[in-house]
């Protein structure tokens, strides 16, 4: 959980603002135009609500923000939209291509549809929500960052996953945290299976209030904490010991 | 007197030499693989094996002492509005805060920058001390992403994406226990104390197709200001080149097998890869045969030593080279003043391998504040800086008795192979004949 207090738009993933959008359509302009004008945005700018048009499953659409302004994708996207998003609130409605929000630094990226593999990769901070499904290696190697899914992630997802919580609405595919380390998985559907050092953990209060409050942030009605499993590491693996060798 | 049979002198087998048999010892006593830091150990076929040729009546000299010999390189022109541009075409590769120590990272940069070359980062993200001390600094773009932010992309000079590098092609990272301190366990998100195996391949992207969009992401994020670098260990150079220029890479870095690790097993640095000198013509021809030859820049590194080896591999057609291994040398590794501590350690200056385990009585593989106070960052970095303007004066003298007035001119005419492994691999005569070994047909 961030320590710092939630930023309206981490508060308000996704909603719009009131004031007129900057309306920027990707049929006339250039992905490099649309990049550069978000990234020359500084604090205290009037330009805070950006509306992208036509974005047809371009790649890198609104990488490398670094001011929370919000931004509505009208349409699908290619690779790693919101790439290293560092405070935006970017909503997506459409699906998402791979690695969609890799690496985010904080705000906010909500998709409307489903998303690729590598959703969220090697996320710090922020908050990833998609309110379909994810597919394979959803949340790898994540460092931070909170994920919640409404729908089923595919395999090998939380790869290696070192920090942060991947909330899973659905179901999780094969080997589902293989090699984890300090994150945490909640699960309210069925496991196909867990990878290597994944083990179920029990779900303490300090985890039901924890997941309560992420799924209140991301806007998830009807569904309880007490629903979920929780997913972690056992820990053996961390110091490489021969009689663990068949782990791998 | 009876006459006795007299007896053969004890002979160990060529086999089974003395190392083979300690490591079955060491394997069966322990039950786990040998680890250690550097690049492969075995001889190998490399730029001892090339010679200039220098001139004679068809080729005349510079004038050795008086007339300019342009040492200088432009890294990044293909793409990036802000290509690199360095004084020498030696750059420092990267190797990692956590592998080395702060101080370590600290000398690099300073000695880089008296020499107006880069230095890299490496798999532990950018440190101050670095960024502040290196003019030019290149940023690692790793499979484990530790301390990857976009904040320190757009401050680095140019991005490196590594695919592998020389020692473990293939493989990834390795920073045991001992050497992660809180320092390094924050920086790469990781408890500390437990050993933190990074992964070998990058998380959200596989294959050239993938590759090409993460570049695109990569360049948008920084606005197209920086160069961006592919490095690929050596494997199959031919290839890994092309697919790189095809994924859009300002500049290819081939890691021969010499090239050295922070750690990992040693039967992966001897058995896994390619020597440096067989990837440098593959590498070229590649880049030749796409008309990008020089728009593309290749550095090589593995086993860069001196002056004419810089001269033999810009004639083989690189741009410039890369160090790691001397670089660490210069500061201070495997300095005999230390002996006694090596001793201890059960292996002796020159020897001394074992950068995994945070002990080095030199101070630069280790996080051990007692042990890395005896690198002075300042005078490390002069040393360095010392040792790389001997390489350049040495490579320009070797240009200039071939007659050529930048080290760019050098070229495979300007050298001969001792050896038919060399000359194939380079593709340069074998001495005194005229036979490049598979060259039409022969």
């Amino acid at each position: 959980m961030p320590a710092t207090p939630m930023s309206k738009a981490e508060r308000e993933p996704g909603h719009a603002h009131n004031q007129a959008s900057r309306v920027f359509d990707l049929s006339v302009h250039s992905l490099r135009e649309l990049n550069q004008a978000l990234h020359k945005l500084t604090p205290g700018s009037n330009e805070t609500a950006w509306e992208v048009l036509n974005p047809k499953g371009s790649h890198s659409v609104a990488v490398g923000v670094d001011q929370p302004v919000s931004i509505d994708v009208r349409g699908s996207v290619g690779y790693y939209c919101a790439g290293m998003n560092d405070g935006a609130a970017i909503t997506v409605h459409g699906s998402a291509g791979p690695g969609v929000g890799e690496n985010m630094m904080s705000g906010s990226i909500v998709i409307k549809g489903d998303a690729s593999q590598y959703a969220g990769a090697t996320g710090r901070g922020g908050l990833l929500v998609i309110e379909g499904n994810a597919s394979s290696r959803c949340g790898i190697s994540m460092k931070g960052i909170d994920i919640v899914v409404h729908g089923n992630i595919g395999h090998m997802s939380a790869f290696m996953a070192q920090s942060g919580n991947l909330v899973v609405l659905g179901d999780a595919g094969d080997a589902l945290g293989d090699s984890i380390y300090e994150a945490r998985l909640f699960v309210r559907g069925k496991v196909e299976s867990l990878g290597a050092d994944c083990i179920a953990k029990e779900m303490r209060s300090e985890h039901i209030e924890l997941l309560q409050a992420l799924l209140d942030k991301a806007g998830v009605t009807g569904v309880k904490a007490s629903e979920f499993k929780r997913y972690g590491s056992a820990r053996k693996l961390y110091n490489f010991n021969i009689d663990n060798a068949d782990a791998y | 007197m009876t006459y006795r049979n007299p007896p053969t002198t004890p002979r160990k087998s060529a086999t089974f030499d003395d190392y083979t048999l300690s490591e079955i010892r060491r394997a069966a006593a322990t039950g786990i693989y040998d680890i250690r830091g550097a690049g492969a150990k075995r001889k190998l076929p490399h730029f001892d094996d090339l010679l200039f040729l220098g001139a004679s009546i068809s080729r005349y000299p510079l004038e050795g002492y008086r007339e300019r010999c342009d040492t200088s390189v432009v890294l990044g022109s293909r793409h990036a509005r802000k290509p690199i541009e360095l004084k020498i075409p030696i750059t420092i590769a990267g190797m990692s805060f956590g592998s080395l120590s702060g101080p370590a990272k600290e000398a690099l940069g300073r000695g880089a920058t008296l020499s107006g070359t880069s230095t890299t980062t490496g798999d532990g993200g950018m440190t101050e001390e670095e960024r502040g001390h290196s003019k030019t600094l290149v940023y690692q773009y790793l499979p484990s992403r530790y301390g990857m932010n976009p904040r320190d992309l757009r401050r680095a000079d140019a991005i490196e994406v590594v695919v592998g590098q020389g020692a473990k092609p293939g493989g990834g990272g390795m920073l045991l226990g001992q050497k992660i301190s809180d320092r390094v366990a924050e920086m790469r998100t990781l408890p500390k104390g437990i050993d933190q195996r990074s992964a070998s391949r990058h998380p959200d992207w596989t294959g050239p197709d993938d590759l090409e969009i993460k570049i695109l992401e990569l360049r948008e994020i920084t606005d197209w200001e920086k160069p961006i670098y592919v490095k690929v260990g050596g494997a199959r150079p031919y290839y890994d080149t092309a697919l790189a220029v095809k994924a859009g890479a300002d500049v290819v870095v081939v890691d021969g097998m010499q090239g050295g690790t922070a750690a990992t097993q040693e039967v992966f640095i001897e058995n896994v890869g390619q020597p440096t000198l067989a990837c440098i013509r593959p590498a070229v021809q590649a880049l030749q045969d796409l008309g990008m030859h020089r728009k593309v820049q290749l550095i090589v590194s593995g086993g860069i030593r001196n002056g004419a080896d810089v001269a033999k591999a810009l004639a083989l057609g690189v741009d410039a080279v890369s160090i790691g291994t001397a670089a660490l040398v210069a500061l201070g590794d495997n300095d005999p003043r230390w002996e006694a501590e090596y001793s201890a350690l059960g292996t002796t200056a020159g020897a001394y391998d074992d950068w995994h385990e945070g002990r080095d009585p030199a101070g630069i593989t280790t996080q051990d504040p007692e042990l890395m106070k005896r690198v002075d960052p300042i005078a490390a970095g002069r040393r360095l800086a010392n040792y790389l303007k001997v390489m350049t004066l040495e490579a320009q003298t070797i240009a200039r008795a071939c007659g050529k007035n930048s080290l760019h001119n050098l070229e495979p005419e300007d050298l001969v192979a001792l050896s038919i492994e060399a000359a194939a691999m380079a593709g340069v005569p074998l001495a005194g004949t005229s036979w490049i070994p598979g060259k039409n047909g022969f």
